[in-house]
């Protein structure tokens, strides 16, 4: 059976990282919207240069490694003068990934409103982004709801490449722990059943929103 | 920054050697995966009392947890209970573990999408449960499942620099020893390897939408 | 094609636990019966189990050793070779055991993975500046000394840091390999300091490098190595433990550990030990 001691006697560690690993989540989640609206509005807009760095962006950003991004931030930047701790250079990291996929769910979501939309609001005297933020991209959130959520799993998973730069989350935590105590299996145990505290209420939130959207249809 | 001192050709030489390991570890993974998320798939999708249940539940487990705790899992906690791998081995089960687990929900998506008409129009003309499933629905599936699935290999490929956590020596591995060096190599060498994986896997990710055109 | 090596491997060891089994059954009826013959066979037997066969019969000598710490084992990316104190000791040992030195395997270690490693048989023995503890002692049986060193911090060339009482500071932060021996010192040692600990010293000391930390600390001696490779950090001259370096061998092979100490006696006899050591550290080794 698995040994609840270890659990007990690092509790607050355990509890200290995944405090970490759901605001550097939370964190990276607010800024990653931001940024990846940004670029999907960027992607489609009717100014041919914008539409390239959009375009750059997303399609950089999202073949390459997160933990690539992430050294960047920790050990790139401080060469240039730039430094950050490891927390907020993971967290950094974190959001410029995830901002190229939510840039493309985002993206997804604003072309699957019919095209006739945002031609009627422009010709009501709407600009172009009064029409993006009042007709077209309220009825995008609603069909980019789900995969939105699994982009946010993505991110609590993805979140545990802090452990590898000492950015104080759970797998962190639960790294250093095993470390000591030279007991691994039901270290990682636990870490396991942290991170599933984490995502799986998330996934069956999302396979209800599926659901429902897909029974309103 | 020193690109000229970073981009010595032994240093190229070596980062090349790193990404012969990535492509490696990643295409043994991903035939495994193949194999194995195609199996799972199929046997979710019918539903098999208790057979299905116990997978989902692994399914679902897997898919929730982070790829780098299976890594840490494989490498350091297996050997606890008595399941020895060196570190290329490690590497490939838990990625074989979590992409297996990734890959059957879009096998199971795919055959959902096949509609249920086809499959009572095949069964009605006399083929049994399994013919129907090899010969109408899989083949089908298996053409609208080629996009996820190419994007699911690029995932891998990111996926394989999470062995840097066991010394792999891949393609991060490799990075982080010449960046070991001297700090003005870190920008210069963390830009070429970026390269290295961008190109490959937006080669993948155009092959990718070829196909989805020639297909839909 | 792979998976059948893992199956094939995996196969092997049942059968290799199977045999052992028997083996162990056969052997101890065998000595009821005492005679001189059965007792040659016995050994004969046990022998082939141990790792010292193994080691002669694949011909090579397999070896953990650090490919990220300047001066002990370091992996020199311009040639691909791996360079240091303990590969000369890895060397060495792979002549006494097989005539040649370069029948030798090395395989990266780090502090976390070393022991995993070797009790998964993916390794002989570890030669990575490997601290002989108690704790440890109870996972891998360890050498004579091999190295003595002692924990030290590592810092910026014009940092006014000198010693311990220096870092038992609050905002000061402290980085360190995660497994390490150093790690539960500093932690005792210097409690105010944040500690942070990195997959590897090469991680650590490219964070020290980057600023995210006010010292790396660890072994004067891995520190020497890496004052040597960056001049812009010096070593502090206080050190605040000993740590002696034993080469740490499966617990039980006895065998494999009695020509390792052998070895080790033998240098040190010869004066092989004072030249590798010289060639390394660039001094006499202390008395």
């Amino acid at each position: 059976m698995l040994n609840y001691s270890i659990l007990i006697e690092h509790w607050d560690m355990y509890t200290q990282g995944f405090a970490n690993t759901l605001k550097a989540s939370v964190l990276a989640l607010i800024g990653s919207l931001a940024i990846g609206t940004v670029m999907a509005v960027f992607r489609i807009a009717p100014i041919r240069p914008l539409n390239w760095i959009g375009a750059a962006y997303v399609e950089f950003i999202r073949n390459i490694p997160l933990i690539l991004i992430v050294f960047v931030f920790f050990v790139g930047l401080p060469a240039i003068g730039i430094r950050f701790d490891s927390f907020t250079a993971g967290t950094l990291g974190l959001t410029v990934y995830t901002a190229a996929f939510i840039a493309e769910v985002i993206r997804a979501g604003i072309l699957s409103v019919p095209k006739g939309q945002m031609e009627a609001a422009r010709s009501s005297g709407l600009t172009y982004l009064q029409a993006m933020w009042y007709i077209i991209l309220p009825q995008a959130i609603k069909i980019v709801i789900p995969p939105m959520g699994n982009q946010f799993i993505n991110l609590v998973k993805n979140s545990s490449v802090l452990g590898v730069i000492a950015g104080l989350d759970l797998m962190y935590f639960g790294d250093l722990i095993s470390s000591e105590t030279f007991v691994t299996f039901d270290v990682y145990i636990f870490v396991a059943i942290f991170y599933l505290l984490l995502t799986i209420p998330l996934s069956l939130g999302v396979g209800a929103l599926e659901r429902r959207l897909a029974r309103s249809r | 920054m020193d690109f000229i001192g970073a981009y010595a050709p032994a240093h190229l030489k070596f980062l090349l050697e790193g990404f012969a390991v990535t492509l490696k570890v990643a295409f043994i993974s991903i035939l495994f995966s193949f194999a194995i998320g195609i199996v799972i798939g199929v046997l979710r999708y019918s539903r098999i009392p208790f057979v299905s249940h116990i997978l989902a539940i692994g399914v679902e487990t897997i898919r929730n947890l982070p790829l780098l705790l299976i890594i840490f899992f494989t490498y350091f906690a297996l050997p606890e209970i008595g399941f020895k791998l060196d570190k290329f081995y490690a590497a490939i089960l838990a990625l074989v573990i979590f992409e297996s687990a990734m890959l059957s929900e879009i096998v199971r998506s795919g055959l959902n999408s096949i509609e249920k008409g086809q499959i009572e129009a095949a069964r009605s003309s006399g083929l049994t449960y399994t013919q129907t499933l090899w010969h109408i629905v899989l083949p089908q599936a298996l053409r609208r499942m080629v996009p996820p699935i190419v994007g699911q290999f690029i995932s891998l490929l990111k996926d394989t620099s999470l062995a840097v956590v066991i010394a792999l020596p891949e393609l991060m591995n490799h990075a982080q020893i010449i960046n070991g060096r001297n700090v003005n190599y870190v920008i210069p060498i963390f830009l070429l390897v970026a390269i290295m994986y961008f190109i490959v896997n937006y080669s993948l990710s155009l092959i990718s939408r070829r196909l989805e055109h020639k297909h839909l | 094609m792979k998976l059948k090596n893992i199956w094939r491997k995996m196969m092997g060891l049942g059968l290799v636990a199977m045999l052992s089994a028997t083996a162990l059954v056969g052997c101890s009826s065998e000595t009821t019966t005492g005679s001189k013959e059965n007792e040659t066979k016995k050994t004969e037997k046990q022998a082939s189990e141990s790792t010292l066969d193994k080691i002669k019969e694949r011909g090579k000598f397999v070896v953990g050793v650090k490919y990220d710490l300047n001066l002990f084992g370091l992996k020199n990316p311009q040639t691909g070779e791996v360079e240091g104190f303990d590969i000369d000791i890895a060397k060495g040992l792979a002549k006494k055991i097989l005539g040649d030195e370069n029948k030798i395997e090395l395989k990266e270690v780090t502090s976390k993975t070393r022991i995993p490693m070797l009790n998964n048989g993916e390794i002989d023995a570890i030669i990575a500046t490997m601290t002989i503890t108690e704790e440890r002692k109870k996972e891998v049986d360890f050498s004579d000394v091999y190295f003595m060193a002692g924990q030290s911090l590592l810092v910026k060339k014009d940092s006014n840091i000198n010693g311990i009482a220096d870092v038992n500071k609050k905002g000061v932060t402290v980085l360190t390999a995660k497994g390490s021996t150093s790690a539960q010192n500093i932690r005792a040692k210097a409690p105010e300091a944040t500690v942070l600990e990195f997959e590897n010293y090469a991680e650590a000391f490219t964070a020290l490098k980057a600023g995210q930390g006010d010292a790396l600390t660890t072994d004067n001696a891995l520190l020497f190595g890496m004052a040597k490779q960056d001049p812009n950090f010096r070593v502090v001259d206080e050190t605040f433990s000993e740590e002696p370096y034993g080469i740490a061998v499966r617990k039980g092979d006895k065998e494999l550990l009695d020509v390792i100490n052998e070895y080790l006696k033998e240098i040190k006899a010869n004066g092989e030990y004072d030249k590798i050591y010289e060639k390394w550290i660039g001094e006499k080794p202390k008395q």
